[in-house]
């Protein structure tokens, strides 16, 4: 029951948010500090995100296997592999690390 | 399409040769690029939301009704950690927040009547917005983001539920590796962002604040707290910028 809660109030939260960029006036949000904090808003939440699917085990900070993956899926990214490449990369050594541990 | 009468006459140029014109068959093979590229990935997705435990329907729902790839990948990640359903959602919501303002940007390129954007909104996310604003015409956007949205749509969804069948199939993911794919994706959307040291101070406070905090908050608040570093930064630069400003005067 929680899920469907959970997937109920993201479901309308983010159709919500869609839909207000396409009836606002133009210029109404267009302000330079709501411009320039919507745009770092996701870089600060995909950033601990990424650290904490990365090191996070519950309330556990952990280095295992996915370690390697991701810093594969960063030496992926920096060598400008497409998108699936990168996310295979990560899965791939992630499976051989643990395979070989 | 009945909104092509109240496009200006300016814009219905693009059969024309002239500079920025574009033939319709680039702009759909441009926007199916992207829309096959990223609608496969919904593969990642459904083996991850399965193996967080999520139902194959409840699986099958994220991609068909929220439909923007890391507020999906947030949610089930979050509630796999344990989170609670509101700070699971309050994470996911925050991710969605930046496709407001792809819609301010959107709704003045593509002009749709007032009956259409309702439908149009559910398209309004990272890929449509990155094609729609390489168009050089009305018409060529209009194209664009149809042709990204539906590929993409159509694609998301499908791939989301193999990739769900494919968990059970599968067994335990982690041994598969498959955990690593949610950080990875995390990443690849992430990568592009860090273009100035602003960006950069952000990622590396919220890694700080998320990774800091992991250990004594509740499931899924630590994460709410790291967005904070997104004001912290603006906050400091104004003042450092300010206070340059000062010196200089002097």
């Amino acid at each position: 029951m929680n899920v469907w809660i959970a997937i109920g109030a993201t479901a309308v939260g983010c159709y919500l948010v869609k839909l207000l960029g396409l009836l606002v006036p133009a210029g109404a949000l267009e302000k330079p500090l709501v411009k320039r904090l919507s745009a770092l808003l996701p870089v600060a939440l995909l950033a601990a995100l990424t650290a904490q699917q990365t090191f996070g085990d519950g309330q556990q900070l952990v280095l295992d296997a996915r370690g390697a993956g991701v810093a594969a899926a960063a030496l992926a990214l920096l060598l400008r592999a497409p998108f699936l490449v990168v996310v295979a990369a990560a899965v791939v050594v992630t499976a051989g690390v643990r395979a070989l541990g | 399409m009945a909104a092509e009468q109240t496009t200006p006459a300016h814009i219905r140029t693009e059969t024309e040769t002239e500079t920025g014109s574009k033939p319709d068959s680039a702009v759909i093979r441009d926007a199916l690029g992207v829309g096959i590229a990223v609608g496969l990935s919904g593969f990642a997705f459904g083996v991850t939301s399965a193996g967080s435990g999520l139902s194959l329907l409840q699986t099958c729902t994220l991609s068909l009704l929220v439909f923007t790839g890391a507020s999906q990948f947030a949610l089930v990640g979050a509630l796999a950690a344990g989170g609670s359903p509101f700070t699971a959602a309050a994470g996911a919501f925050f991710l969605g927040v930046r496709n407001t303002f792809y819609g301010l940007r959107l709704s003045q390129l593509l002009a749709l009547p007032r009956a259409v954007r309702p439908f149009a909104a559910h398209w309004v996310i990272d890929e449509t917005t990155a094609v729609t604003l390489a168009q050089p015409t009305r018409r060529a956007a209009r194209i664009g983001f149809t042709v990204t949205g539906l590929s993409l749509y159509v694609l998301w969804n499908l791939t989301t539920l193999i990739g769900a069948l494919g968990a059970r199939a599968l067994g335990d993911t982690d041994v598969w590796g498959l955990d690593a794919a949610t950080p990875a994706v995390f990443l690849a959307l992430l990568a592009p962002m860090l273009r100035t040291s602003t960006e950069r101070a952000v990622a590396a406070l919220a890694v700080l604040l998320g990774l800091g905090f992991l250990p004594v908050l509740p499931a899924g608040v630590p994460v709410l707290v790291a967005a904070l570093a997104a004001p912290a930064v603006l906050f400091l630069k104004g003042r450092t910028m300010s206070r340059t400003a000062k010196e200089d005067d002097r």
